[in-house]
């Protein structure tokens, strides 16, 4: 019975995740390893069916419990809603197996990171699952909360810090967007958005256009977008290389996948005015955070500071998005690449620190020689951070430019282009450090290199890199799945 | 004005105040209080545009009860990490008188 096993794979795909954490929570401080892994293969084979029927039969919903939409919750995927499901845990399994290995050494962060990273995706699943304006709210505070602590768990003074800023961030976000379902609910009387869509339109009153307002700004904030990135280095570049992984290569996207969300469907008869704001920030984003990834002497704030340039095209595509244009398929392709690759590379930067002792660009320096595969990791994942084919990030990059070109958006051609160039910059950066000798001043300190690295850490930040470039080969039928229920 | 859209003006200017010392606020402690008045006055908006000629909508009610569920979890996080920066930096910013505990 196909849609029995549908239903399975819909609710599965959350709770399975809020099983295992809860667990994982009861069984004590830093066990479940095994339990978050199997859980994980069971949601990794829950999203693969779902994305196949979706494929085959259209999208898919579920009234939970057989309560409809007013009072209960309605599950809803859609293509999109399935390609960010597969994504969030084809990235996962890899970083929960590396960071069963990374925290063998008895990191105090291994202590409450199982039930947490459970609850994260759990959040993350229902996130992308929901289709009312509130209940994406109450994912959406789940997600935060759990990347909060998560942040926090390795207990440093950086750490704490770094998450205290990210929460109030985070909390100043969803305020905001709270404030805009009240006045959503206040002005229609409903939260769901297949309610809302076909009733918002160019004439709506002026409560509904500060609703947006408020929605977006909020959700920008949560998704670091320029100039609202403030929290994100730290966060991510403190955090232990797991956390950071998870964080930057899907908790930023769960915010930007709400704003696609709200952005294609609700408010996109009141959008079109403002849709330069979001390219213009994009454009910002691209061009200071490459800047300060090329300045900045830490590797894993590099990393980071990659991430905020990254997601700056994500938001350069904005103006260009209409529904039903293509440039959607272009814009989660870059979303699934960009995580595929920023997670290899937190792998590698992980590996390498944790194989120096120090979390420096300029001590990078002789990695080749130690860390090959590790070393190919992260370069694999340069590749597809710049763009080069046959890459993930290439194909999507290509189908942004693409569209712009069509529309005449020459602006935005120019800072593709100029993005990819920076981007070759500071992945050069290391990459060509990392085959030099280490300077004489630096030998000294570096006598206590080249800790014994599990093999298990390399090959898991190399099988996500090698995703990332493989996507490319493999992005026409997930093109496919994210033009179902969105696309003509 | 009628009674509703005084509650609704009253919750904008909470959210507003809150939302001002969670921006500009540098200690801990006052900014989780000021984030709380943020949330009350998101929810008073909630609660208040959603009645009809006097009657209230009991849906917006269910909203504002999880609403303060999520503030109460959120403050929680936010207590414990301000009182483990004190606890590790001796100043942490969360005031005077903090010190031990």
């Amino acid at each position: 019975m196909p849609a029995m096993i549908e239903v399975f794979a819909l609710v599965g795909v959350f709770t399975v995740p809020l099983l295992w954490a809860a667990l994982a929570f009861l069984l004590g401080p830093g066990r479940g390893a095994w339990l978050a892994i199997s859980g994980s293969i069971v949601q990794l084979f829950l999203a693969l069916i779902l994305a196949r029927n979706v494929l085959a039969d259209g999208p898919a919903s579920h009234a939970t419990g057989g309560w409809g939409a007013p009072l209960g919750i309605d599950l809803y995927a859609d293509g999109l809603t399935a390609a960010m499901l597969l994504l969030t845990q084809v990235v996962a399994l890899p970083i929960f197996v590396y960071a069963r290995s990374y925290f063998a050494t008895g990191s105090p962060a291994a202590r409450h990171f199982w039930p947490l990273a459970g609850f994260l995706v759990a959040g993350m699943n229902a996130l992308y699952l929901a289709n009312d304006i509130f209940n994406l709210y109450v994912t959406l505070e789940i997600v935060g909360l759990a990347a909060v602590a998560l942040i926090a768990a390795g207990g440093a003074a950086t750490q704490v810090a770094a998450a205290l800023r990210y929460l109030f961030a985070a909390l100043l976000g969803s305020g905001a967007y709270l404030l805009g379902v009240a006045l959503i609910y206040g002005t229609y009387g409903s939260v769901s958005i297949a309610t809302l869509t076909p009733l918002i339109d160019a004439t709506a009153p002026r409560a509904v256009s500060i609703a947006a307002l408020l929605m977006f700004a909020g959700l920008m904030l949560k998704s670091a977008l320029f100039p609202f990135h403030f929290w994100l280095p730290a966060a991510h570049g403190d955090a232990p290389a797991p956390v950071s992984a998870l964080l930057s290569a899907l908790v930023v996207k769960a915010a930007i996948y709400l704003c696609l969300r709200l952005w294609l469907g609700p408010f996109a008869p009141l959008v079109q005015v403002g849709a330069w704001v979001p390219g213009l920030l994009g454009a910002g984003a691209i061009l200071w955070g490459s800047a300060m990834a090329i300045r900045t002497p830490r590797l894993k704030l590099l990393v980071a500071y990659s991430t905020v340039a990254q997601l700056g095209y994500l938001f350069l595509a904005f103006p260009l998005l209409t529904p039903g244009a293509a440039v959607l398929g272009a814009v989660t392709l870059q979303a699934i690449a960009h995580g595929l690759a920023k997670a290899a590379m937190f792998a590698a930067a992980g590996i390498i620190i944790h194989s120096t002792g120090r979390d420096t660009v300029a001590e990078v320096a002789g990695v080749a020689e130690r860390l090959p595969l590790t070393l190919f990791a992260f370069a694999l994942a340069g590749v597809s951070l710049m763009g080069l084919p046959p890459s993930g990030g290439f194909l999507a990059k290509w189908l942004l430019l693409d569209a712009a070109l069509n529309s005449g958006h020459w602006a935005i051609v120019a800072v593709i282009i100029a993005g990819g160039l920076l981007a070759a910059v500071y992945v050069f950066r290391v990459v060509r450090l990392a085959f030099l000798n280490l300077p004489k001043e630096l030998v000294e300190d570096q006598k206590h290199a080249g800790r014994p690295v599990p093999r298990t850490l390399e090959w898991m930040a190399f099988g996500l890199a090698a995703a990332s470039v493989l996507l490319g080969l493999f992005s026409f039928q997930l093109l496919q799945l994210i033009a179902v229920g969105n696309l003509p | 004005m009628s009674s509703e859209m005084i509650f609704a003006v009253t919750g904008v200017l909470l959210f507003a105040i809150g939302a001002a010392g969670t921006i500009l606020l540098a200690e801990p402690l006052r900014r989780v209080l000021a984030f709380n008045i943020m949330g009350s006055g998101a929810c008073v908006v909630l609660v208040s545009l959603a009645q009809r000629n006097g009657i209230a909508d009991p849906v917006p009610q269910a909203m504002v009860l999880t609403g303060i569920v999520v503030a109460v979890a959120a403050t929680g996080v936010a207590l414990a990490l301000a009182r483990r920066l004190n606890r590790l930096t001796g100043d942490g910013g969360s005031g005077a008188g903090a010190g031990h505990d």
